[in-house]
């Protein structure tokens, strides 16, 4: 795929994707499709293929998953060019997607430390646990299900997804061994 | 071992783990963030509970809470919390590098190697069930904190309610992530208020 792209294109990239910051509360994740319309749907900048790619090695490679939004921008970047761009579009995306809730939990952070004994801010994080575990296993949930990015799944996945949740849960196996068992199941076909 | 329970107390606040310097504060979280195949926040929990006890599982979840009602991905912004609270704001950069820098060269070579072979089934197959693997990760760490609300002031029951609607918010009802935050969040947070006066938490 070959696009071209003008600094203005950059620009609104760039702010689109600073807007995106304020509103991925639960994770950069939670503004993928926003993304998918934007980069794929609207602009055309990006195939399908390459955004779900994005999504699944960022989700496979060390390091937290926010990474994908660095591989849209660098693939993004290489439909318009070359290695430059895609580098310049990798650092536009990142930049954008980490700067403003970057600061903004900073200063929340001091703030809510500073203030810990306050019975309001205990109240916040004592009142907010049982939803955030619960966040926690429906985000699980969903990445199993899949995405509208993925083909469908069925419910061999499924069965990955829940025994993995079992032995991680209750065993110490180190996790790199899950996930080769998982890539060794995929690239036989039986998942 | 202390005989009193002051001179206990005293010992526990002065000895409690921590990171010793930036350098440290970088290094453990690129350590960290090379061994999150699949996401960073088992091997977060893990790390910072288990083995480094920074911080309590009470407080891990606590601070998580801090760090997912924040926009911006959640595990980092744990780190900058994590960072902020022992060095300021270079401690907080050092940890938000530490999480990303070797991780992102990782991600960039793995897309071009990737890019070689996008077309091969095997491969896509692969990066299919390595994606199950890591959702059930992603489950089994919220699992493991399950035993927080034991001490929770809205009590087990209540604290129930609050999660399986939130669960089902999300995961069934596909609710925009700012209603069950807000919505149930807030109705969670403001009842704990009201408990925490009431016996005097």
């Amino acid at each position: 795929m070959t696009i071209t792209i003008t600094p203005a294109d950059w620009l609104s990239f760039f702010t689109h994707f600073l807007a995106l910051s304020l509103l991925s509360v639960g994770g950069a994740i939670t503004t993928a499709p926003d993304m998918h319309r934007f980069l794929v749907d609207r602009q055309g900048w990006l195939t399908d293929p390459q955004f779900s790619a994005s999504i699944a090695i960022a989700q496979a490679a060390p390091g937290p998953n926010v990474l994908f939004v660095a591989l849209l921008g660098w693939n993004v970047g290489l439909n318009a060019g070359g290695l430059p761009t895609a580098l310049l579009g990798m650092a536009v995306a990142m930049v954008a997607i980490m700067v403003p809730s970057t600061t903004l939990t900073y200063v929340t952070a001091r703030w809510s430390h500073a203030n810990r004994e306050l019975r309001s801010v205990r109240a916040f994080k004592l009142g907010m646990t049982p939803i955030v575990i619960a966040l926690l296993i429906a985000t699980g949930w969903i990445l199993a299900t899949g995405s509208r990015y993925d083909a469908a799944r069925d419910w061999r996945l499924w069965l990955v997804a829940i025994v993995s949740t079992l032995l991680v849960w209750r065993t110490r196996i180190h996790l790199l061994w899950l996930l080769g068992a998982g890539a060794v199941l995929g690239w036989m076909g039986w998942v | 071992m202390s005989s009193s329970p002051e001179a206990a107390a005293t010992t526990s606040i002065e000895q409690r783990p921590q990171p010793h310097s930036l350098t440290d504060l970088f290094l453990s979280f690129t350590f960290l963030a090379l061994q999150g195949f699949g996401g960073v926040l088992a091997v977060v929990q893990r790390e910072l509970v288990e083995k480094k006890r920074w911080l309590t599982r009470d407080e891990f979840v606590e601070e998580w809470a801090v760090a997912q009602i924040m926009p911006g991905p959640n595990v980092v912004n744990l780190a900058l919390m994590l960072g902020a609270r022992y060095f300021g704001l270079r401690g907080a950069m050092a940890a938000l590098a530490g999480m990303l820098t070797f991780p992102l060269l990782v991600v960039l070579c793995l897309a071009l190697v990737y890019a070689q072979y996008a077309d091969n089934l095997n491969v896509a197959g692969a990066l299919r069930g390595m994606g199950a693997v890591a959702a059930g990760l992603i489950t089994a760490t919220g699992m493991k904190l399950l035993g927080a609300i034991r001490k929770n002031p809205l009590g087990v029951p209540l604290c129930i309610v609050f999660g399986v609607a939130s669960f089902a918010g999300i995961a069934l009802l596909r609710w925009p992530l700012a209603w069950v935050l807000l919505g149930l969040g807030g109705l969670s947070c403001v009842l704990t208020y009201r408990k925490m006066g009431r016996t005097g938490a």
